[in-house]
């Protein structure tokens, strides 16, 4: 087993070292000079500039700053951003706690209420409660959450003024950062759960526009793997033995239909995190998605490049524990991969 | 993995398949009749796109009290003519699914030809290139190419193809792999048909139903990615009247003028869950093992 974890963990590091090749080099075609940019409210004189140039290394060779970048990646140096002055890895995990939260609410409510649905589009195969659930579910596909986002602001902000537009809370609450999960340290702050409830009424509608996608997704692949398990033959034998269509169906089928679900939602990451940059766009929520966003609208050499490789890595990384679960679900697979 | 060998009778299957599906021919139906709008935009729409009437800012749909026949479904911030700029933004919205399937089918079918036919080495450096791809983000790999492009609907095309291409590799390769398992292609070889002639005249001809089923979906894709960079700012840039750009300029006024900001989202909807519906239709006719994936 633990051979397994390491080899997969081994021939994930090509693909990571390819990300890192892939933002180097991207970002340095970017038109733009990044030392003009940044002196630009100075003024310059040809020697700031050299100075300026040489500070950020950027007049040495590009295959050697690509390896001064790898090097320094390696040692868990990820440069400075170039507007904050920040490290980037500390910019990345001041922010990556309001992703991680959004994501994970978003899955929650994806998961609670998708398998069921997908589970009852099955057991009510070809009837209207079927064809409306799939239907719906189909919509919710190809939903543009960045539109959708603004019609749940339209009618559960504007028009019922049930929940704020942006922000994680309200600033009256003060809130001190323990977690990094708002919902969690504002429990635990001076206000208490009134603090938790301001935290909920900010998050319930970017989790619910993110959580849109995923949920459609896992409702169609619970329906269509349940129905496929349905028709196997321990099936029709647990049937013939007299058990009750909701025996059948809940402790039978659905453990094994749960199987490709899981695979889903694993690969999930990329979505809810693409989903996380138009999200905390349209609710100014301070995560990654808005963060990255920002910096190559200010053209932020180091955190493009940082931010890109630690979001595959996480990514990556996502994929990976899917794979490990995978196999501790399912023992016949090891020998496979 | 096809079942239907399509080329002897071109695409009479196809059809013969979506006729069974009600859902995928109303949506194939409203596809040829939004095709038709957006190709004869300039005769059907009441006025241009682009045309400024600087007494009507954001006058309501002809519904609402304060609406006018003239201006059907009411103008924009600027005020242009909503429904107008909509039939243009299906102009839009269908040339950018077009180009984008067809870039990165055109791509897609040589590498993935590539990899599924020769397999070895080459095979494992255009998957290793697929799985780069896909470990980042789509939205984030494409806004990182348009900066490095530049803002304009063109770049952000080029940017969602570069990022739908790993989908249309993986199941052409996918494809081809399975079909050359088959005892035709080597006795294809027997005769002396030289690589190109078996991969692209013998084999390609037999995997033609998932990328067929790829195709459709890949509009839909294109065409929700080209929106949401248009929204970010960075698709379409004004005055084009697309649908993601005509969003994000309406997003301020979502509490005075509910139109500009629920109109041009829902024909983005409808236009994406058209092809989705399409593509699943075509999915499930043509291709019975895929059926329910993903």
């Amino acid at each position: 087993m633990l051979s397994v974890i390491g080899r997969r963990i081994l021939s994930s590091l090509p693909t990571l070292l390819g990300v890192s090749v892939v933002a180097f080099f991207l970002i340095r075609l970017v038109p733009g000079d990044p030392v003009l940019l940044m002196l630009g409210e100075r003024g310059s004189s040809p020697e700031l500039y050299q100075q300026m140039q040489a500070q950020l290394g950027l007049d040495r060779p590009l295959a050697e700053q690509y390896f001064k970048f790898l090097s320094q990646v390696v040692r868990g140096d990820l440069g400075t951003s170039v507007v904050s002055r920040r490290p980037v890895l500390e910019e990345f995990w001041g922010r990556f706690p309001a992703t991680l939260e959004l994501s994970l609410v978003a899955l929650l409510w994806a998961v609670l209420l998708g398998i069921p649905l997908g589970v009852w589009a099955a057991v009510k195969r070809s009837t209207l409660w079927d064809y409306s659930l799939m239907g719906g579910a189909l919509v919710g596909y190809s939903m543009p959450i960045f539109w959708w986002g603004l019609i749940l602001i339209l009618v559960f902000s504007v028009g019922l003024g049930w929940t704020p537009v942006s922000g994680r809370i309200s600033v009256w609450h003060e809130v001190e950062v323990i977690t990094g999960f708002m919902l969690i340290d504002a429990w635990w702050s001076e206000d208490g759960f009134e603090a938790f409830l301001d935290a909920f009424r900010h998050l319930a509608l970017p989790a619910l526009a993110l959580g849109t996608v995923p949920l459609a997704a896992i409702a169609r692949m619970t329906r269509s793997s349940l129905l496929e398990v349905l028709r196997e033959d321990y099936i029709r034998t647990a049937k013939a033995k007299g058990l009750r269509a909701q025996q059948v169906v809940l402790g039978h089928a659905l453990r094994n239909a749960l199987i490709p679900v899981i695979t889903v939602i694993g690969l999930m990451g990329g979505t809810l995190l693409t989903g996380a940059i138009l999200t905390e766009t349209i609710f100014a929520w301070p995560g990654i998605g808005r963060w990255l966003v920002n910096s190559i609208m200010a053209r932020d050499y180091p955190v493009i490049q940082g931010g890109v490789l630690l979001v595959s890595a996480v990514i990556i990384l996502v994929n990976l524990l899917v794979d490990l679960m995978y196999l501790w679900v399912n023992p016949l697979l090891r020998d496979k991969l | 993995m096809s079942s239907t060998p399509m080329t002897s009778r071109g695409l009479a299957p196809v059809w013969r398949a979506l006729k069974k599906n009600r859902g995928a021919l109303i949506s194939f139906w409203f596809l040829v009749f939004l095709t038709t709008v957006a190709v004869f935009a300039p005769w059907l729409s009441p006025h241009s796109p682009t045309q400024v009437y600087t007494e009507h800012f954001r006058s309501p749909p002809v519904w609402m009290s304060g609406g006018s026949f003239e201006f059907f479904l009411g103008t924009d911030d600027l005020g242009r003519d909503l429904l107008s700029r909509l039939m243009y933004g299906a102009r839009v919205s269908l040339a950018v699914g077009l180009m984008v399937v067809s870039l990165s089918l055109s791509v897609g079918l040589v590498l993935g030809v590539l990899a599924g036919y020769f397999g070895g080495r080459l095979d494992s450096l255009i998957m290793r290139l697929v799985d780069i791809l896909m470990s980042l983000p789509s939205i984030l790999l494409a806004i990182v190419i348009v900066a490095v492009l530049g803002p304009s609907l063109t770049n952000s095309v080029i940017a969602v193809s570069v990022v739908s291409l790993p989908n249309f590799i993986r199941i052409i390769r996918g494809a081809v792999m399975a079909e050359k398992m088959k005892s035709y292609v080597d006795a294809t070889h027997g005769f002396g048909a030289s690589h190109f002639r078996v991969a692209v005249l013998n084999i390609l001809p037999n995997c033609m139903a998932p990328i067929i089923v790829q195709a459709t979906l890949g509009f839909s894709d294109g065409i929700l990615n080209v929106a949401a960079l248009g929204f970010l700012g960075l698709g379409a840039q004004p005055p084009t009247p697309e649908w993601g750009a005509m969003l994000s300029d309406s997003r301020a006024y979502i509490e005075s003028a509910w139109w500009l900001v629920t109109l041009p989202g829902l024909c983005i909807l409808v236009v994406v869950l058209s092809f989705n519906i399409l593509g699943d239709g075509l999915r499930d006719a043509l291709d019975p093992k895929l059926k329910g994936r993903l």
